[in-house]
C-alpha cells in the first residue's frame, strides 16, 4: 500500500473548487514533484498535505491511518516555504532546535542533532548567526536543517528555490536530492519550474485545473505526454487534430480531410482515444526533395529565423502552421516551397 | 539662493518659537520664587517644585492617573493585541466594519465619548467612579493598541507562524514563542502611546471622575482655578520631561512617523 493517499479529495474557497475528487498515491521513499501553472492547486495540494487547509469531503490516509481531521501540529511533516519563514528572533541553532525542544528532547540530545543536521546542509560553524545575516541560499539550507531535524515521517517543499538567483537554484537543488536520497525521506516537492521538477523527481504529477493530467517518470513525461496541456507545458508545439483513427498491420492510420498519416505503435501512441498528434519543432524535418508519400505535407516557409546551432522555420500549410528546428548550411528563404516531413516513431498522439 | 534659504530658516525659527515658546515660558515660571506667576521670572527657587510634594491632592490624584493608565493599559492589552492579531491574520465577512469600529474612539471628539460613557457606565449601570474612570481609559488606549500592534504585525510573515505549527507547536504556542517575540517593540510602543493618551486626558476623564476620585490633569485644572501659584508651572514641566522620554523610547522603537501617518 501506498505510504500516503489523498482519496476523493475537495477543497473549496467560497464555494469555489479549487480540487474535486482528488486523487493522489505516494510510496516510500519516493521524491515526487507537483507541477502546473499557478492556480492549478499544486500548492493547495501541498498545503491539504500539511494540515495547514482542510478537506471539505474526501480522506487522507497515511501509512494507512486517517489524517483527514489531524492537526498540522500533530502531524510530524517537515514543511520548507518559498519565504524561509525562519523565526527572525532566533539564532540558526535555535532555530533548528526550535521542533526538538518542543518534543522534549534533553539539551545534550539536541546539540548533538543539530550539529549533525547542520553538518549534513554544510552550515557548520554558522550556529550563532540570525536570519538577517545569512545569504538566501543559506536561509533555505536552515530552513531544511529545521524541517529534517525533527525526523518527520514526509517533507514537504512549497517553492522552495524560487527566491534565489539561477546559480544558486541549480546547486540547491542537487543539494536537496542528495540530502532526500542520503536519508531516504518521502518528499512532495511544489515547482512550476519544469527543468527544476524533472531533474530531481522520481515521480511528477502534472497539474492543471485542480486535475493531475499526468502522474509518471519524468523520462516517460517527457517523451510521451497524454494531454494536449502537458504536450504544450513541455514544448510540443506542432499538432494536428485527426477526425479518425484505425489500426492497421500494427500501425495507426490518421485521416483528416483528404490526408492521412501513419504513426508507429509506441508508449506516446497506446491511449486509444488520443487523436491529436503532437511533434516537437526538433522532431519535423524540413526538406525540398518530393521523395516521401506518407507523412508529407507540403507548405511554405512564412518566417526563418536564427537560433544559433539551428534555423528555426515558421511553415505555413493547410493544416495550419508548423514550427521546424533543424541545423543547415544554407537556410530557407522565406516564402519557399518546401515539403514538412513528421516521423512515424516520433510522432505521440494525445487526447 | 542664499536670500531665499535665510527667508526659509526665518519663518522656521518662526514657527518653532510659536510652537515652543509657551512650553519655554512655562519652564522660566516655574521657578519663580514669589507666590504669583510672572515672567520673566524674579528669581531662582525650587520652592514650587517642593509644594508640589506637599499638595496632598497631587500625590494621590498622580497615583490615581498612574493607576488607572497602568491598569487600563494591561486590559487594553488583553484585549488589543487579539483583536489586532485576528484583523492581521484571518479574512472574515465584517473585516472593515470591525477596524472602523476598533478605531472609532480616536475620530469621535473625547468630549462626546466622555459623555456618552457618563451616560452609561455611571448613570445607566451605575458601575463605581474608579471603575468606570478605568473603564473609560481602557477604551480610550483600546484603538492605539490595536492599531500600533496591527501595524507591526502587518510586517510580520506568517508563513513564520505555520512553520512552528508545522514543527509541532500548538496554537498558543506558537503565538507565544514565535508572534509575541516578534511584535515586541510594536508592543512596547503601543504601551507608550497608550500610557500618554491616558494619562495627559482630560475630556473623558472629566467626565468620569467624581467625589473623592479625580486624575491628575483634572486635579490641575481645579487647582488653577482657585490658585495663581506657579505650582502647575512646575507640574507641567514634570510632565514634559516625562513625555518627551516616553516619546524618545517610541521614536527608538518605531519611528515617531506613525503619528504623521494618521
Amino acid at each position: 500500500m501506498a505510504l500516503l493517499m489523498l482519496e476523493n479529495v475537495s477543497v473549496a474557497y467560497d464555494n469555489q473548487y479549487i480540487l474535486q475528487n482528488f486523487h493522489l498515491h505516494i510510496e516510500r521513499g519516493q521524491l515526487i514533484s507537483l507541477l502546473g501553472p499557478s492556480g492549478c492547486g499544486k500548492t493547495t495540494t501541498l498545503r491539504l498535505i500539511a494540515g495547514f487547509l482542510e478537506a471539505k469531503d474526501g480522506r487522507f490516509l497515511f501509512e494507512g491511518k486517517d489524517y483527514t481531521r489531524v492537526p498540522v501540529n500533530k502531524r510530524n511533516f517537515g514543511f520548507v516555504f518559498q519565504s524561509y519563514a525562519l523565526f527572525p528572533h532566533l539564532s540558526v541553532y535555535d532555530n533548528v532546535a526550535f521542533g526538538l525542544r518542543l518534543r522534549k528532547a534533553s539539551e545534550s540530545e539536541v546539540k548533538k542533532r543539530v550539529t549533525a543536521i547542520l553538518d549534513v546542509v554544510s552550515l557548520g560553524g554558522f550556529e550563532k548567526r540570525f536570519s538577517k545575516e545569512l545569504s538566501g541560499g543559506q536561509r533555505q539550507r536552515v530552513a531544511i536543517a529545521r524541517a529534517l531535524v525533527i525526523e518527520p515521517d514526509l517533507l514537504l517543499f512549497d517553492e522552495p528555490l524560487s527566491n534565489l538567483d539561477a546559480n544558486l537554484r541549480i546547486n540547491m537543488r542537487v543539494e536537496i536530492r542528495r540530502i532526500q536520497q542520503e536519508l531516504g525521506i518521502t518528499t512532495v516537492y511544489v515547482s512550476h519550474d519544469q527543468e527544476e521538477c524533472f531533474s530531481i523527481s522520481d515521480q511528477v504529477a502534472i497539474m492543471n485545473k485542480g486535475v493531475i493530467e499526468q502522474l509518471d517518470a519524468p523520462a516517460t513525461i517527457f517523451k510521451y505526454p497524454k494531454t494536449e496541456f502537458i504536450a504544450r507545458f513541455i514544448g510540443f508545439t506542432n499538432f494536428i487534430a485527426f477526425g479518425e483513427r484505425t489500426e492497421q498491420n500494427g500501425q495507426i492510420i490518421l485521416r483528416t480531410g483528404n490526408h492521412t498519416f501513419v504513426a508507429a505503435n509506441h508508449p506516446g501512441t497506446a491511449n486509444p482515444s488520443g487523436k491529436k498528434c503532437a511533434l516537437r519543432p526538433d522532431d519535423l524535418l524540413v526538406t525540398t526533395e518530393d521523395a516521401q508519400d506518407v507523412n508529407r505535407l507540403q507548405g511554405i516557409v512564412k518566417v526563418s529565423t536564427f537560433l544559433g546551432r539551428s534555423y528555426q522555420y515558421v511553415v505555413e500549410t493547410e493544416l495550419g502552421d508548423f514550427t521546424v528546428n533543424q541545423e543547415m548550411e544554407t537556410p530557407y528563404r522565406s516564402g519557399q516551397k518546401v515539403n514538412l516531413l513528421f516521423p512515424k516513431d516520433k510522432m505521440v498522439l494525445v487526447d | 539662493m542664499q536670500e531665499k534659504n535665510r527667508g526659509l530658516a526665518l519663518f522656521t525659527l518662526l514657527v518653532f518659537l510659536f510652537l515652543l515658546g509657551p512650553l519655554l515660558i512655562i519652564s522660566f515660571t516655574s521657578f519663580e520664587p514669589g507666590t504669583v506667576l510672572k515672567f520673566p521670572p524674579e528669581g531662582f527657587s525650587w520652592r514650587w517644585y517642593e509644594n508640589i510634594l506637599e499638595v496632598e491632592m497631587f500625590m494621590t490624584t498622580f497615583k490615581t492617573s498612574m493607576f488607572v493608565s497602568l491598569a487600563g493599559n494591561l486590559l487594553a492589552l488583553a484585549l488589543g493585541i487579539p483583536a489586532a492579531y485576528a484583523l492581521s491574520r484571518f479574512q472574515f465577512k465584517g473585516k472593515a466594519a470591525l477596524n472602523a469600529i476598533f478605531i472609532s474612539p480616536v475620530l469621535i471628539p473625547g468630549i462626546v465619548m466622555g459623555f456618552a460613557m457618563l451616560k452609561y457606565v455611571i448613570i445607566v449601570y451605575d458601575l463605581p467612579i474608579y471603575a468606570g474612570l478605568l473603564a473609560g481609559h481602557t477604551v480610550l488606549m483600546l484603538p492605539f493598541i490595536i492599531r500600533v500592534v496591527a501595524s507591526s504585525l502587518a510586517n510580520f510573515d506568517f508563513a513564520v507562524e505555520e512553520a512552528a505549527l508545522s514543527l509541532g507547536a500548538g496554537r498558543l504556542e506558537t503565538f507565544f514563542k514565535v508572534v509575541l517575540p516578534n511584535i515586541r517593540s510594536g508592543i512596547i510602543a503601543a504601551i507608550l502611546i497608550a500610557f500618554l493618551e491616558s494619562f495627559n486626558n482630560v475630556d473623558i476623564s472629566v467626565f468620569m471622575t467624581g467625589p473623592g476620585v479625580s486624575t491628575l490633569p483634572i486635579q490641575m485644572l481645579t487647582y488653577v482655578e482657585n490658585n495663581f501659584d506657579p505650582t502647575i508651572a512646575a507640574i507641567s514641566v514634570l510632565l514634559m520631561i516625562v513625555t518627551a522620554i516616553l516619546m524618545f523610547i517610541i521614536e527608538r522603537l518605531i519611528g515617531l512617523s506613525y503619528f504623521t501617518k494618521r
